[in-house]
Protein backbone atom coordinates (compact mmCIF):
# COMPACT_ATOMS: atom_id res chain seq x y z
CA UNK A 1 0.00 0.00 0.00
CA UNK A 2 1.43 3.29 -0.60
CA UNK A 3 1.89 5.41 2.28
CA UNK A 4 1.50 9.33 2.72
CA UNK A 5 2.47 11.66 5.25
CA UNK A 6 1.94 15.79 5.29
CA UNK A 7 5.44 16.04 4.45
CA UNK A 8 4.97 14.29 1.20
CA UNK A 9 1.66 15.91 0.53
CA UNK A 10 2.65 19.62 1.17
CA UNK A 11 6.15 18.76 0.95
CA UNK A 12 9.08 18.74 0.29
CA UNK A 13 10.04 22.19 0.52
CA UNK A 14 12.61 21.94 -2.30
CA UNK A 15 14.70 23.64 -5.16
CA UNK A 16 12.55 23.49 -8.00
CA UNK A 17 11.79 22.61 -10.92
CA UNK A 18 11.17 18.80 -10.45
CA UNK A 19 10.66 16.70 -7.42
CA UNK A 20 11.65 13.35 -8.84
CA UNK A 21 15.11 14.94 -11.23
CA UNK A 22 15.65 17.89 -8.83
CA UNK A 23 14.68 16.74 -4.86
CA UNK A 24 14.83 12.88 -5.43
CA UNK A 25 18.69 13.44 -7.32
CA UNK A 26 19.59 15.96 -4.22
CA UNK A 27 18.53 13.34 -1.62
CA UNK A 28 20.65 10.22 -3.59
CA UNK A 29 23.46 12.20 -3.51
CA UNK A 30 23.36 13.38 0.04
CA UNK A 31 22.78 10.03 1.41
CA UNK A 32 25.85 8.86 -0.05
CA UNK A 33 27.48 12.54 1.40
CA UNK A 34 26.33 10.62 4.81
CA UNK A 35 27.47 6.93 3.87
CA UNK A 36 31.13 8.44 3.03
CA UNK A 37 31.41 11.05 5.24
CA UNK A 38 34.98 11.90 4.41
CA UNK A 39 36.31 14.32 2.15
CA UNK A 40 36.44 13.54 -1.86
CA UNK A 41 38.51 14.15 -4.18
CA UNK A 42 36.54 13.39 -7.62
CA UNK A 43 33.36 12.04 -8.22
CA UNK A 44 31.33 10.67 -11.55
CA UNK A 45 27.86 10.30 -11.86
CA UNK A 46 26.51 8.02 -14.95
CA UNK A 47 22.78 9.00 -15.58
CA UNK A 48 20.60 6.51 -16.73
CA UNK A 49 17.18 6.96 -18.30
CA UNK A 50 14.71 9.93 -17.97
CA UNK A 51 18.17 11.42 -15.71
CA UNK A 52 20.50 10.97 -18.68
CA UNK A 53 17.87 12.41 -21.03
CA UNK A 54 16.96 15.69 -19.51
CA UNK A 55 19.56 15.93 -16.74
CA UNK A 56 20.25 19.52 -17.69
CA UNK A 57 17.28 20.80 -18.10
CA UNK A 58 16.27 19.99 -14.76
CA UNK A 59 19.24 20.60 -12.79
CA UNK A 60 20.05 16.90 -12.07
CA UNK A 61 23.39 17.61 -12.47
CA UNK A 62 23.41 20.16 -9.84
CA UNK A 63 21.36 18.45 -7.60
CA UNK A 64 23.56 15.46 -7.41
CA UNK A 65 26.47 17.38 -7.06
CA UNK A 66 24.98 19.47 -4.72
CA UNK A 67 23.78 16.58 -2.63
CA UNK A 68 26.88 14.75 -2.52
CA UNK A 69 28.74 17.65 -1.35
CA UNK A 70 26.42 18.05 1.57
CA UNK A 71 23.47 19.91 0.58
CA UNK A 72 19.82 19.22 1.35
CA UNK A 73 17.21 19.24 -1.19
CA UNK A 74 15.87 22.59 0.17
CA UNK A 75 19.11 23.81 -0.14
CA UNK A 76 19.79 27.20 -2.17
CA UNK A 77 23.36 26.64 -2.80
CA UNK A 78 22.92 23.48 -5.29
CA UNK A 79 22.14 26.49 -7.84
CA UNK A 80 25.74 27.10 -7.47
CA UNK A 81 26.94 22.99 -6.98
CA UNK A 82 29.60 22.89 -9.69
CA UNK A 83 31.39 26.33 -8.88
CA UNK A 84 31.56 25.15 -5.13
CA UNK A 85 32.92 21.79 -5.97
CA UNK A 86 35.51 23.61 -8.24
CA UNK A 87 36.74 25.79 -5.55
CA UNK A 88 36.85 23.18 -3.23
CA UNK A 89 39.09 21.43 -5.55
CA UNK A 90 35.76 18.01 -6.01
CA UNK A 91 36.78 16.85 -10.02
CA UNK A 92 33.26 15.76 -11.23
CA UNK A 93 31.88 14.70 -14.45
CA UNK A 94 28.06 13.49 -16.13
CA UNK A 95 28.24 10.87 -18.41
CA UNK A 96 24.69 10.06 -19.91
CA UNK A 97 24.35 5.97 -20.75
CA UNK A 98 21.73 4.34 -22.90
CA UNK A 99 21.90 1.35 -21.31
CA UNK A 100 18.90 -0.21 -19.84
CA UNK A 101 17.81 0.60 -16.10
CA UNK A 102 15.32 -1.33 -13.75
CA UNK A 103 14.19 2.04 -12.94
CA UNK A 104 13.82 5.52 -15.19
CA UNK A 105 15.43 7.77 -13.20
CA UNK A 106 18.79 5.82 -11.97
CA UNK A 107 22.07 7.00 -11.18
CA UNK A 108 25.80 5.73 -10.40
CA UNK A 109 28.11 7.42 -9.08
CA UNK A 110 31.74 6.47 -8.51
CA UNK A 111 33.44 8.39 -5.75
CA UNK A 112 37.31 8.77 -5.03
CA UNK A 113 37.84 9.86 -1.20
CA UNK A 114 40.47 12.35 -0.48
CA UNK A 115 42.68 9.48 0.95
CA UNK A 116 42.10 7.42 -2.56
CA UNK A 117 39.55 4.93 -1.30
CA UNK A 118 36.34 4.60 -4.09
CA UNK A 119 33.01 4.19 -3.59
CA UNK A 120 30.36 2.67 -5.87
CA UNK A 121 26.66 3.46 -5.34
CA UNK A 122 23.83 3.04 -7.71
CA UNK A 123 20.64 5.31 -6.49
CA UNK A 124 16.97 4.99 -8.11
CA UNK A 125 14.62 8.91 -7.87
CA UNK A 126 11.09 7.08 -7.18
CA UNK A 127 8.62 9.90 -7.50
CA UNK A 128 7.54 12.60 -5.50
CA UNK A 129 10.96 13.29 -3.57
CA UNK A 130 11.75 10.08 -2.65
CA UNK A 131 14.71 7.96 -2.90
CA UNK A 132 16.58 4.49 -2.42
CA UNK A 133 19.84 3.19 -2.67
CA UNK A 134 19.89 0.00 -4.45
CA UNK A 135 23.65 -0.72 -4.42
CA UNK A 136 26.58 0.16 -2.48
CA UNK A 137 30.17 -1.10 -3.53
CA UNK A 138 28.77 -4.23 -5.13
CA UNK A 139 26.29 -5.11 -2.63
CA UNK A 140 22.72 -4.81 -3.38
CA UNK A 141 20.53 -3.16 -0.72
CA UNK A 142 17.33 -1.03 -0.30
CA UNK A 143 17.60 1.82 1.76
CA UNK A 144 15.43 4.68 1.79
CA UNK A 145 16.67 7.12 4.02
CA UNK A 146 13.30 7.93 5.72
CA UNK A 147 14.36 6.45 9.61
CA UNK A 148 17.48 7.26 11.53
CA UNK A 149 19.51 3.85 9.96
CA UNK A 150 22.75 2.46 10.93
CA UNK A 151 24.59 0.98 8.48
CA UNK A 152 27.45 -1.52 9.34
CA UNK A 153 30.19 -3.32 7.67
CA UNK A 154 30.75 -6.93 9.76
CA UNK A 155 31.74 -9.91 9.01
CA UNK A 156 29.78 -12.55 8.09
CA UNK A 157 30.18 -14.82 11.22
CA UNK A 158 27.62 -16.10 13.84
CA UNK A 159 26.26 -14.58 16.69
CA UNK A 160 27.86 -10.94 14.70
CA UNK A 161 24.04 -9.56 14.59
CA UNK A 162 23.08 -11.10 18.41
CA UNK A 163 26.06 -8.46 19.48
CA UNK A 164 25.11 -5.57 17.25
CA UNK A 165 21.47 -5.71 18.35
CA UNK A 166 22.23 -6.12 22.17
CA UNK A 167 23.99 -2.89 22.20
CA UNK A 168 21.04 -1.20 20.26
CA UNK A 169 18.30 -2.89 23.02
CA UNK A 170 20.97 -1.61 25.88
CA UNK A 171 20.03 1.89 24.26
CA UNK A 172 16.38 1.38 25.03
CA UNK A 173 15.73 1.77 21.06
CA UNK A 174 12.97 0.73 18.95
CA UNK A 175 14.53 -1.47 15.79
CA UNK A 176 11.68 -0.57 13.03
CA UNK A 177 12.92 -2.23 10.29
CA UNK A 178 16.72 -4.56 9.31
CA UNK A 179 18.02 -6.10 6.42
CA UNK A 180 21.07 -7.93 5.90
CA UNK A 181 23.32 -8.04 2.90
CA UNK A 182 26.48 -10.12 2.16
CA UNK A 183 28.79 -10.60 -0.41
CA UNK A 184 29.11 -14.25 0.50
CA UNK A 185 28.87 -16.73 3.15
CA UNK A 186 31.67 -16.03 5.83
CA UNK A 187 32.83 -12.50 3.92
CA UNK A 188 31.84 -8.60 4.12
CA UNK A 189 28.32 -8.54 4.99
CA UNK A 190 26.34 -5.25 5.07
CA UNK A 191 23.36 -4.61 7.74
CA UNK A 192 21.05 -2.04 7.37
CA UNK A 193 18.87 -1.40 10.57
CA UNK A 194 16.17 1.28 10.77
CA UNK A 195 15.33 3.07 14.33
CA UNK A 196 12.18 5.29 15.34
CA UNK A 197 14.37 6.73 17.83
CA UNK A 198 17.80 8.57 17.88
CA UNK A 199 20.69 6.64 18.88
CA UNK A 200 22.69 8.40 20.81
CA UNK A 201 27.00 8.69 20.19
CA UNK A 202 28.16 6.02 22.66
CA UNK A 203 26.08 3.37 20.95
CA UNK A 204 27.74 3.71 17.61
CA UNK A 205 31.14 4.18 19.33
CA UNK A 206 30.31 0.25 21.19
CA UNK A 207 29.56 -0.90 18.11
CA UNK A 208 32.52 0.24 16.64
CA UNK A 209 34.88 -1.91 18.99
CA UNK A 210 32.73 -5.30 18.61
CA UNK A 211 35.72 -7.54 16.80
CA UNK A 212 34.71 -8.42 13.07
CA UNK A 213 32.97 -4.74 12.57
CA UNK A 214 34.92 -2.55 10.60
CA UNK A 215 33.03 0.24 9.62
CA UNK A 216 29.73 1.70 11.56
CA UNK A 217 27.76 4.80 10.30
CA UNK A 218 24.28 6.65 11.46
CA UNK A 219 22.45 8.73 8.79
CA UNK A 220 20.01 10.85 10.36
CA UNK A 221 16.45 10.25 8.86
CA UNK A 222 16.65 12.16 5.70
CA UNK A 223 12.96 12.37 4.77
CA UNK A 224 10.56 14.26 7.57
CA UNK B 1 -3.13 9.92 6.30
CA UNK B 2 -4.65 6.77 8.61
CA UNK B 3 -8.00 7.61 6.75
CA UNK B 4 -9.31 6.20 3.70
CA UNK B 5 -11.76 8.47 2.63
CA UNK B 6 -14.01 12.30 2.88
CA UNK B 7 -17.10 9.87 3.89
CA UNK B 8 -14.66 8.02 7.26
CA UNK B 9 -13.12 11.62 7.50
CA UNK B 10 -17.00 13.23 7.71
CA UNK B 11 -17.96 10.39 10.29
CA UNK B 12 -14.78 11.56 12.45
CA UNK B 13 -16.02 15.09 12.23
CA UNK B 14 -19.43 13.81 13.52
CA UNK B 15 -18.28 11.76 16.59
CA UNK B 16 -15.74 13.43 17.80
CA UNK B 17 -17.06 16.64 17.13
CA UNK B 18 -13.58 17.75 16.35
CA UNK B 19 -12.72 21.14 13.82
CA UNK B 20 -10.97 19.11 10.02
CA UNK B 21 -7.80 21.03 10.71
CA UNK B 22 -7.79 19.03 13.97
CA UNK B 23 -8.44 16.13 12.38
CA UNK B 24 -5.58 16.19 10.21
CA UNK B 25 -3.14 17.27 12.82
CA UNK B 26 -4.01 14.54 15.29
CA UNK B 27 -3.69 12.06 12.25
CA UNK B 28 -0.13 12.93 11.26
CA UNK B 29 0.83 13.24 14.56
CA UNK B 30 0.03 9.71 14.82
CA UNK B 31 1.34 8.53 11.98
CA UNK B 32 4.29 10.42 12.51
CA UNK B 33 5.23 10.40 15.96
CA UNK B 34 5.77 14.04 16.18
CA UNK B 35 4.18 16.76 18.16
CA UNK B 36 1.85 19.01 17.03
CA UNK B 37 4.11 21.95 17.46
CA UNK B 38 6.67 20.28 15.10
CA UNK B 39 4.06 19.93 12.67
CA UNK B 40 2.92 23.23 12.83
CA UNK B 41 6.37 24.89 12.84
CA UNK B 42 7.28 22.87 9.90
CA UNK B 43 4.01 24.14 8.08
CA UNK B 44 5.13 28.37 9.28
CA UNK B 45 8.29 26.84 7.44
CA UNK B 46 5.73 25.67 4.07
CA UNK B 47 3.87 29.13 4.05
CA UNK B 48 6.99 31.47 4.19
CA UNK B 49 8.59 29.85 1.53
CA UNK B 50 5.44 29.84 -0.33
CA UNK B 51 4.95 33.42 0.00
CA UNK B 52 8.77 34.27 -0.45
CA UNK B 53 8.54 32.44 -3.65
CA UNK B 54 5.46 34.68 -4.74
CA UNK B 55 7.26 37.85 -3.92
CA UNK B 56 10.35 36.63 -5.70
CA UNK B 57 8.66 35.87 -8.68
CA UNK B 58 6.95 39.41 -8.77
CA UNK B 59 9.94 41.05 -8.09
CA UNK B 60 11.52 42.14 -11.58
CA UNK B 61 15.29 42.64 -9.70
CA UNK B 62 15.46 38.99 -9.84
CA UNK B 63 15.54 38.38 -13.03
CA UNK B 64 17.64 34.50 -12.32
CA UNK B 65 14.40 33.50 -11.45
CA UNK B 66 13.60 32.62 -15.22
CA UNK B 67 12.89 29.46 -16.83
CA UNK B 68 14.04 27.89 -20.44
CA UNK B 69 10.75 28.95 -22.07
CA UNK B 70 8.65 30.65 -19.67
CA UNK B 71 9.45 34.05 -18.20
CA UNK B 72 7.39 37.01 -16.77
CA UNK B 73 3.86 36.57 -17.39
CA UNK B 74 3.24 37.12 -13.48
CA UNK B 75 4.18 40.44 -13.85
CA UNK B 76 3.00 41.43 -16.87
CA UNK B 77 -0.49 40.45 -15.57
CA UNK B 78 0.71 42.53 -12.62
CA UNK B 79 0.83 45.36 -14.34
CA UNK B 80 -3.11 45.31 -16.06
CA UNK B 81 -4.89 47.97 -14.81
CA UNK B 82 -8.73 46.95 -13.83
CA UNK B 83 -8.25 43.41 -14.84
CA UNK B 84 -11.33 42.03 -16.43
CA UNK B 85 -11.80 39.40 -14.44
CA UNK B 86 -11.35 40.91 -11.13
CA UNK B 87 -8.55 41.82 -9.04
CA UNK B 88 -8.97 38.61 -6.97
CA UNK B 89 -8.13 36.23 -9.96
CA UNK B 90 -5.78 37.88 -11.24
CA UNK B 91 -3.81 38.43 -8.14
CA UNK B 92 -4.27 34.67 -7.58
CA UNK B 93 -2.98 33.78 -11.47
CA UNK B 94 -0.16 36.19 -11.01
CA UNK B 95 1.09 34.02 -7.74
CA UNK B 96 0.46 30.78 -9.02
CA UNK B 97 2.47 32.22 -12.53
CA UNK B 98 5.16 33.77 -10.09
CA UNK B 99 5.68 30.40 -8.10
CA UNK B 100 6.17 28.36 -11.21
CA UNK B 101 8.59 31.12 -12.79
CA UNK B 102 10.74 30.67 -9.49
CA UNK B 103 10.32 26.92 -9.86
CA UNK B 104 11.35 26.45 -13.22
CA UNK B 105 14.05 29.17 -12.18
CA UNK B 106 15.59 26.49 -9.50
CA UNK B 107 14.22 28.70 -6.58
CA UNK B 108 12.68 27.45 -3.88
CA UNK B 109 9.33 26.38 -3.08
CA UNK B 110 6.98 24.01 -1.68
CA UNK B 111 5.70 20.37 -3.88
CA UNK B 112 2.20 20.92 -2.96
CA UNK B 113 1.42 18.25 -3.71
CA UNK B 114 4.07 18.15 -6.78
CA UNK B 115 7.16 20.48 -7.37
CA UNK B 116 4.68 20.89 -11.25
CA UNK B 117 1.34 22.15 -9.04
CA UNK B 118 3.51 23.79 -6.70
CA UNK B 119 1.65 27.50 -8.13
CA UNK B 120 -1.65 26.34 -6.96
CA UNK B 121 -2.06 26.07 -3.07
CA UNK B 122 0.34 29.22 -2.35
CA UNK B 123 -1.74 31.43 -4.95
CA UNK B 124 -4.87 30.74 -3.67
CA UNK B 125 -3.74 30.95 0.38
CA UNK B 126 -2.25 34.38 -0.29
CA UNK B 127 -5.16 35.59 -2.56
CA UNK B 128 -7.44 34.53 0.48
CA UNK B 129 -5.13 35.99 3.03
CA UNK B 130 -5.44 39.30 1.62
CA UNK B 131 -9.01 38.92 0.65
CA UNK B 132 -9.99 38.28 4.72
CA UNK B 133 -8.39 38.73 8.52
CA UNK B 134 -6.22 35.52 8.78
CA UNK B 135 -3.28 34.29 11.00
CA UNK B 136 -0.63 32.76 10.23
CA UNK B 137 -2.79 29.52 12.45
CA UNK B 138 -5.40 30.03 9.95
CA UNK B 139 -3.08 29.65 6.77
CA UNK B 140 -1.98 26.72 8.60
CA UNK B 141 -5.13 25.25 9.46
CA UNK B 142 -6.21 26.05 5.75
CA UNK B 143 -2.91 23.99 4.79
CA UNK B 144 -3.87 20.79 7.20
CA UNK B 145 -7.48 20.89 5.75
CA UNK B 146 -5.73 20.85 2.42
CA UNK B 147 -3.49 17.76 3.38
CA UNK B 148 -6.67 15.66 4.05
CA UNK B 149 -7.91 16.06 0.32
CA UNK B 150 -4.66 15.60 -0.97
CA UNK B 151 -3.54 12.83 1.24
CA UNK B 152 -6.93 11.04 0.36
CA UNK B 153 -6.40 11.29 -3.64
CA UNK B 154 -2.47 9.81 -3.38
CA UNK B 155 -4.00 6.69 -0.92
CA UNK B 156 -7.14 6.36 -3.50
CA UNK B 157 -5.52 7.33 -6.62
CA UNK B 158 -2.65 9.54 -7.67
CA UNK B 159 -0.79 12.71 -7.93
CA UNK B 160 1.76 11.76 -10.25
CA UNK B 161 1.36 12.91 -13.40
CA UNK B 162 3.85 10.33 -15.36
CA UNK B 163 0.53 7.76 -13.45
CA UNK B 164 -2.71 10.04 -14.10
CA UNK B 165 -1.96 13.14 -16.06
CA UNK B 166 -1.82 16.45 -15.25
CA UNK B 167 -5.38 16.04 -13.80
CA UNK B 168 -3.22 13.94 -10.76
CA UNK B 169 -1.56 17.43 -10.16
CA UNK B 170 -2.50 20.17 -11.11
CA UNK B 171 -6.10 18.82 -10.38
CA UNK B 172 -5.19 17.30 -6.72
CA UNK B 173 -3.71 20.72 -5.74
CA UNK B 174 -6.93 22.50 -7.18
CA UNK B 175 -8.74 20.22 -5.26
CA UNK B 176 -7.15 20.71 -1.85
CA UNK B 177 -6.90 24.83 -2.44
CA UNK B 178 -10.32 24.42 -2.73
CA UNK B 179 -10.87 22.88 0.28
CA UNK B 180 -8.61 25.06 1.95
CA UNK B 181 -10.24 27.88 0.75
CA UNK B 182 -13.75 27.02 1.62
CA UNK B 183 -12.82 26.42 5.33
CA UNK B 184 -10.60 29.50 6.12
CA UNK B 185 -13.62 31.52 4.48
CA UNK B 186 -15.92 29.42 7.36
CA UNK B 187 -17.39 26.57 5.25
CA UNK B 188 -18.79 23.23 7.23
CA UNK B 189 -16.36 19.84 6.40
CA UNK B 190 -19.16 18.95 4.00
CA UNK B 191 -18.36 22.29 1.51
CA UNK B 192 -14.94 21.40 1.92
CA UNK B 193 -15.55 18.03 0.24
CA UNK B 194 -17.93 19.73 -2.12
CA UNK B 195 -15.23 22.62 -3.15
CA UNK B 196 -12.86 19.65 -3.69
CA UNK B 197 -15.11 17.37 -5.44
CA UNK B 198 -16.16 20.20 -7.84
CA UNK B 199 -12.87 21.92 -8.40
CA UNK B 200 -11.71 18.02 -9.29
CA UNK B 201 -14.74 17.58 -11.56
CA UNK B 202 -13.49 20.54 -13.70
CA UNK B 203 -10.18 19.05 -14.31
CA UNK B 204 -10.63 16.11 -15.20
CA UNK B 205 -9.07 14.12 -18.04
CA UNK B 206 -6.59 16.83 -17.99
CA UNK B 207 -2.87 15.63 -19.95
CA UNK B 208 0.16 15.92 -18.48
CA UNK B 209 2.31 17.28 -21.73
CA UNK B 210 5.50 19.21 -20.83
CA UNK B 211 6.65 20.60 -23.81
CA UNK B 212 10.66 19.58 -24.29
CA UNK B 213 9.96 17.53 -20.77
CA UNK B 214 10.16 20.97 -18.30
CA UNK B 215 8.34 21.75 -15.57
CA UNK B 216 7.55 24.86 -17.47
CA UNK B 217 4.88 25.15 -20.30
CA UNK B 218 1.93 24.51 -20.52
CA UNK B 219 2.70 23.89 -16.38
CA UNK B 220 2.87 27.55 -15.64
CA UNK B 221 -0.66 28.70 -17.11
CA UNK B 222 -2.50 25.81 -15.73
CA UNK B 223 -1.74 26.41 -12.42
CA UNK B 224 -2.79 29.87 -13.00
CA UNK B 225 -5.98 28.00 -13.57
CA UNK B 226 -6.05 25.15 -11.12
CA UNK B 227 -5.97 28.13 -8.46
CA UNK B 228 -8.46 30.24 -10.35
CA UNK B 229 -10.78 27.08 -10.56
CA UNK B 230 -10.51 26.16 -7.05
CA UNK B 231 -11.44 30.03 -5.64
CA UNK B 232 -14.34 29.50 -7.93
CA UNK B 233 -15.20 26.06 -6.75
CA UNK B 234 -15.13 27.44 -2.97
CA UNK B 235 -17.80 29.85 -3.89
CA UNK B 236 -20.07 27.85 -5.41
CA UNK B 237 -19.92 25.57 -2.29
CA UNK B 238 -19.66 28.50 0.47
CA UNK B 239 -23.16 29.67 -1.84
CA UNK B 240 -24.55 26.39 -0.91
CA UNK B 241 -24.20 24.18 -4.56
CA UNK B 242 -23.41 20.83 -3.61
CA UNK B 243 -21.20 18.60 -6.02
CA UNK B 244 -23.88 16.02 -7.49
CA UNK B 245 -21.22 13.14 -7.69
CA UNK B 246 -19.49 13.00 -4.24
CA UNK B 247 -16.11 13.34 -3.24
CA UNK B 248 -14.65 10.09 -3.04
CA UNK B 249 -16.54 9.06 -6.29
CA UNK B 250 -14.69 11.44 -8.53
CA UNK B 251 -11.19 10.96 -7.21
CA UNK B 252 -12.29 7.09 -8.34
CA UNK B 253 -12.91 8.60 -11.56
CA UNK B 254 -9.72 10.09 -11.51
CA UNK B 255 -7.87 6.84 -10.84
CA UNK B 256 -9.90 5.30 -13.77
CA UNK B 257 -9.01 7.76 -16.31
CA UNK B 258 -5.64 8.23 -15.31
CA UNK B 259 -5.45 4.42 -15.93
CA UNK B 260 -7.00 4.52 -19.69
CA UNK B 261 -4.77 7.70 -20.36
CA UNK B 262 -2.25 6.92 -23.16
CA UNK B 263 1.54 7.19 -21.95
CA UNK B 264 1.87 9.72 -24.85
CA UNK B 265 -0.46 11.88 -22.22
CA UNK B 266 1.51 11.04 -19.15
CA UNK B 267 4.41 13.46 -18.39
CA UNK B 268 6.34 11.58 -21.50
CA UNK B 269 6.45 14.87 -23.74
CA UNK B 270 5.63 12.31 -26.75
CA UNK B 271 1.76 13.44 -27.23
CA UNK B 272 -0.08 16.84 -26.82
CA UNK B 273 1.06 19.87 -26.29
CA UNK B 274 4.31 18.60 -26.23
CA UNK B 275 4.36 16.88 -29.86
CA UNK B 276 3.06 19.92 -31.83
CA UNK B 277 5.57 21.57 -34.23
CA UNK B 278 6.02 24.74 -32.02
CA UNK B 279 7.02 22.31 -28.87
CA UNK B 280 9.39 20.45 -31.23
CA UNK B 281 11.10 22.84 -32.52
CA UNK B 282 11.44 24.40 -29.23
CA UNK B 283 12.73 21.07 -27.91
CA UNK B 284 15.14 21.29 -31.10
CA UNK B 285 16.71 24.45 -30.24
CA UNK B 286 17.27 23.92 -26.47
CA UNK B 287 18.94 20.83 -27.99
CA UNK B 288 21.16 23.32 -30.22
CA UNK B 289 22.31 25.37 -27.01
CA UNK B 290 22.71 22.46 -24.73
CA UNK B 291 23.89 19.22 -26.58
CA UNK B 292 23.07 16.77 -23.75
CA UNK B 293 19.34 17.91 -23.06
Amino acid sequence: MKSYTLFDIIGPIMIGPSSSHTAGACRIGYTLHHIIKAPLKSVDFTLYGSFAKTYVGHGTDLALLGGILGFKPDDKRIVNAKEIARDSGLSFSFKPSSDETRHPNTVKINVITEDGKPWEAIGESIGGGKMQLIQINGIDIQFTGAYNTLITHHQDTPGMLAQITAVISKHAINIANMKLYRESRGLKAIGIIEMDEDIPKSAIEQLSVIDGVSYVTLIERIYE
Amino acid sequence: MIYHSAKEILQQCQETNLPLHQLSLNAECQLTGKSPEDIRIYLGDVLATMFEAIELGLDAAHPEYRGKIIGDDGIKLAKREMPLCGETISKAAQYALSTMKVNAGMGRIVASPTAGSCGVMPAVLKTLSEQLTLSETDLINGLLVANIIGSIVARNATISGAEGGCQAEVGTASAMAAGAAVYLAGGTAEQVFHAGAMAFKNLLGLVCDPIAGLVESPCAKRNAMGATNALLCAEMSLAGIESIVPFDEVVEAMRRVGQVMPVALRETALGGLAATPTAVQITTDLFKTSSTL
